[in-house]
């Protein structure tokens, strides 16, 4: 399947609620990151924890962040401090706003 | 699979405050933030009921049974009461999971797992002179 993203794209995780399980932690939903690897694609762990097949596979990269973003630091954090997470395509959209 | 994401450097200011995280639906797991103090990072030799229940948890889902997947242990898991999951200990929720995907199988029922506890209590309290 294609990937919508590459590796350096600058992504908006979903700000949504999902109630199950799911994969993407709350403290990033609805922050900005850049796509530094790309994992291949994956059967949907949203679906297989509850016996589905999970299919079609989804897109799995590993999105950094900056920590300064995430936890709204105004300058309190490093910019080499970050935090990388490894997310589901369906949770991404390009990040419009910082004109990626 | 690769590792679900690491936390680098500096503990967080509170989460309530910086990420608007407070209006988020959030399973009783999604702690990533929540003011937790330092992290216990001492190791102990993994006692026997630990032993067992990592064994079994193993044999469940070996290549032979492959009764259950990662994700839907998890899932049970993040499904336990935020008192229960507060107070267990790591092998404790896989207690918790084996039990209840045992059950949602249909390898064991409520009422074979409580008749076969009764009958392992008896057992016990008899050898060490309980009753």
């Amino acid at each position: 399947m294609s990937h919508r993203f590459k590796i350096g794209d600058r992504v908006r995780v979903r700000a949504d609620d999902h109630i199950g399980h799911h994969r993407t932690p709350a403290y990033l939903k609805g922050k900005s990151g850049v796509v530094v690897d790309d994992f291949g694609a994956w059967r949907n762990p949203e679906e297989l924890a509850y016996g589905k097949p999970g299919l079609p596979k989804q897109p799995l990269y590993m999105i950094k962040f900056e920590m300064d973003h995430v936890w709204a630091g105004r300058g309190a954090y490093a910019r080499h401090d970050t935090v990388t997470a490894d997310l589901y395509e369906h949770w991404l959209e390009p990040d419009r706003e910082t004109g990626a | 699979m690769p590792l679900a994401g690491s936390l680098q450097a500096r503990p967080p200011r509170s989460v309530e405050e910086t990420s608007g995280r407070a209006n988020m639906t959030r399973g009783v797991h999604d702690m990533g933030g929540d003011p937790a103090g330092p992290i216990d990072r001492q190791e102990h030799e993994p006692t026997l009921t630990e032993r067992r229940i990592d064994a079994m948890m193993l044999l469940m889902r070996d290549q032979k049974r492959r009764l259950w997947l990662t994700d839907e242990n998890r899932r049970t898991i993040e499904s336990m009461s935020p008192g229960d999951y507060e107070a267990s200990s790591y092998y404790q929720k896989w207690l918790h999971a084996l039990r209840g995907l045992l059950i949602e199988k249909g390898v064991l029922t409520e009422a074979e797992i409580a008749e076969r506890l009764a009958a392992v209590r008896a057992r016990y309290e008899t050898a060490s002179g309980k009753s």
